[in-house]
């Protein structure tokens, strides 16, 4: 579903990304972990064409995202994506938040959007703050319905970067409860964390990077395991201690 | 001090015989009011146009925006009017010139375009600060979810621009009604210069006068609390900063 | 279009347009920045000081002089000061005041209210440790405020500052609503009698372009290097 090929990114004079390929097939959860700097959010970002990138094929779908003549807008409408800093819009209500790509974008009518809106909340556990605004829930709230806002565009696959990163610690676990059911759900994810919990629980592969370059790409066992690359070691090692 | 006051001269009627000294005020009042509307009106449509192209990924419209800001910024307004007014009849072909010449009230809309165009370039200014203090990923997130670019900015990023700036916006509507009173070196009659022309006929110059101050500082109390409803009306709830991630609690 | 324009005028009155007006402009400029500065600074020290009424006062004149167009204070200042001339001397009639003291008192008093609120930011952007350590050393007030707070204040609100002078630069060009022989006045002046309206508006136009500009260039790269020392 997702092919990423030979990727390479500079800003500037600086690469930030070098020779990076990895597939998910249709239904994979992939995790994306690595040391800060090691260009994994530069990553995810170039797959939904948010970053630009200079040398390389990412196809989505079969549609390729690099080629310029590639209608961007409608394909990131069929990619859902969370943000480290959740990103919802503060001057609309929850409800707007989420019906206004749908009526916008796919040109569904209000009402319907309206509908699909409250069940995803409801799917999230949120149907009581629909006439909320953002800046009136908590972070952990604010997460949760900024996937339901993605989940409302009915994606084919669904990109996290970092999506608790920014979370106080109790909060964590409901955000990743409802990524662990989405997973279960069947939907094609990757996932930027340091939520090794959460990789061993529902990811089908692991994959980690370094400066710039994929070092290891394994299932999850494996990864666990015997991971093979020194630098995967030195990392897992110093995450996995508290 | 050897100056006779006389406060009673508001009701004597003026040399043109029909209006007192006070509808005259009250007339150059009106002109103040009407120069700064329409003005405001001209500043924030095409500020707001030059803020958000200096803030698009294309570099050739982010340089022209520039551009457009340092050419109004640097020459006083002054010297913008009178370019306004008295040579931009002698550049154009002559029927055109003559035509702009003879219109009646000419001063009135040299003087709203060249006040209009003057203050874009501020409100530019604030309209640009405005989008670049709003996190980098409300863009991303509005692109990400399939809108395309000026969708973002229109459904995403003007909104929350505009509640960010309006306290120095009002500002400068507040500068408009002040600089109104720089057109009366093209003629317009508007408080200050009726003013003026007051202290010049009656030789009642601190009672003109501070009747015009006073006036000035009624409309500013009236648009300070006006900004002040309107920002409270607009406000969005729970909102505190956009520069920091929401707080969790 | 082009076709009467006469630049020779410019080049002929070069010497009265900067000798005479822009001199004027630019003296008028520095030292009502100066002025300015002085007064803005006592009076900001006034807005934020605890003596009852003080505050006041000082804070009704800032917002008066903010809330006036600057033609009407530059109306007000010229039939004022010889009255004040004549109160203050005690002479039996108003005192005839040159123009450029006129517009020297309008101009500091003026931009006065201006400064005061750029310095008035400046000091309250002060950390409070700073006025407490003054204070732990046995610090008077008006010491920690001469060698501790204020120099940081300055040196901290210098940009805006200066690019409020370039501001003042520009409105000097109002001193026109009184005749005086500024850089525009001057400009004018040669315009009316040569008939030469486009030339020299235009011509004038350009000097006040580049000398703002360049100054604010100035400022901008003057803002870049405190950034990197602080």
């Amino acid at each position: 579903m997702i092919t990423i090929t030979n990727v390479s990114k500079w800003y500037g004079k600086v690469q930030v990304l070098n020779n990076c390929s990895a597939n998910v097939a249709k239904g994979e959860v992939v995790v994306v972990c690595g040391p800060s700097g090691s260009g994994k959010s530069t990553l995810i970002k170039c797959v939904n064409g948010l970053e630009p990138f200079e040398q390389g094929i990412i196809t989505v779908d079969g549609i390729s995202v690099g080629d310029p003549d590639t209608n961007l807008p409608k394909l990131r409408a069929r990619i859902g994506m969370v943000f480290q800093h959740f990103e919802l819009f503060p001057h609309l209500s929850v409800m707007d938040n989420l019906t206004l790509a749908q009526v916008k974008v796919l040109g569904r009518d209000p009402k319907s959007a309206a509908e699909k809106g409250m069940k995803l909340l409801e799917r999230v556990g949120l149907n009581a703050h629909a006439a909320k605004y953002p800046g009136q829930l908590s972070g952990g709230q604010q997460q949760r319905v900024a996937i339901a806002r993605a989940l409302a565009m009915d994606p084919i696959a669904m990109l996290f970067d970092e999506p608790t990163s920014a979370l106080d610690p109790e909060m964590i676990n409901e955000v990743l409860d409802v990524m662990i059911r989405l997973a279960k759900d069947g939907m094609t994810m990757i996932v930027v964390t340091h939520e090794m919990g959460f990789a061993r629980k529902v990811a089908n592969r692991v994959v980690f990077m370094d400066r710039g370059e994929i070092v290891e790409d394994a299932p999850t066992a494996d990864f666990f395991g015997k991971p093979r690359s020194e630098r995967a070691q030195l990392f897992l090692s110093k995450i996995l201690q508290h | 001090m050897s100056y006779n006051w006389n406060w009673g001269i508001f009701f004597q009627l003026s040399p043109d015989g029909t209006h007192t000294y006070l509808q005259l005020l009250l007339f150059g009042t009106g002109w103040t009011l009407a120069t700064s509307l329409l003005a405001w009106a001209i500043a924030l449509s095409v500020g707001a146009v030059v803020g958000v192209i200096r803030t698009s990924p294309l570099p050739w419209l982010v340089r022209f925006g520039n551009a457009y800001v340092e050419l109004f910024r640097n020459i006083p307004l002054l010297v913008q009017m009178f370019l306004w007014y008295f040579v931009l009849p002698e550049l154009m072909p002559q029927a055109i010139g003559d035509w702009l010449k003879q219109a009646t009230n000419a001063s009135f809309y040299n003087a709203v375009i060249c006040l209009g165009l003057y203050t874009s370039a501020r409100v530019a200014e604030q309209v640009k600060a405005g989008i670049l203090s709003l996190r980098s990923g409300q863009r991303m997130a509005g692109l990400a979810i399939g809108l395309t670019l000026p969708q973002t900015y229109r459904y995403i990023l003007l909104p929350m621009a505009f509640r960010i700036i309006l306290p120095p916006l009002s500002s400068e509507f507040l500068n408009i009604i002040k600089n109104s009173s720089v057109a009366l070196t093209i003629g317009l009659i508007e408080l200050t210069a009726a003013a003026r022309s007051m202290s010049e006929f009656s030789f009642q110059v601190f009672e003109a006068f501070t009747a015009a101050t006073l006036i000035y500082i009624v409309i500013n109390i009236i648009v300070v609390n006006g900004m002040r409803w309107l920002e409270g009306r607009v406000a969005v709830p729970g909102f505190i900063s956009m520069g920091k991630p929401a707080a969790a609690h | 279009m082009f076709s009467n324009i006469d630049w020779n005028v410019i080049i002929r009155s070069l010497p009265y347009l900067f000798l005479d007006g822009m001199r004027f402009t630019i003296m008028l400029t520095l030292m009502a920045t100066a002025g300015g500065i002085v007064i803005g600074t006592l009076l900001a020290l006034a807005r934020l000081s605890n003596i009852p009424g003080l505050s006041h006062v000082a804070g009704a004149y800032v917002n008066l002089i903010r809330s006036m167009p600057l033609v009407l204070v530059i109306f007000w200042f010229f039939f004022l000061v010889p009255y004040i001339g004549q109160w203050l001397t005690g002479a039996s009639r108003p005192i005839q005041v040159g123009a450029f003291l006129s517009a020297l008192v309008t101009f500091t008093l003026f931009e006065a209210a201006y400064f005061c609120e750029i310095m008035r930011a400046g000091i309250q952007s002060i950390p409070r440790g700073q006025v407490q350590a003054a204070q732990a050393l046995g610090m008077t007030y008006w010491t920690s405020m001469k060698d501790i707070i204020l120099p940081q204040a300055f040196r901290n609100m210098l940009p805006v500052l200066l690019t409020q002078t370039i501001i003042l630069f520009q409105d000097t060009s109002l001193v026109y609503v009184i005749s005086v022989t500024d850089f525009l006045g001057a400009a004018s002046k040669v315009a009316q009698r040569d008939g030469r309206l486009v030339e020299m508006y235009l011509f004038a136009a350009i000097v006040y372009f580049v000398i703002s500009l360049a100054a604010s260039y100035g400022v901008r790269r003057l803002q870049r290097r405190i950034a990197i020392i602080r």
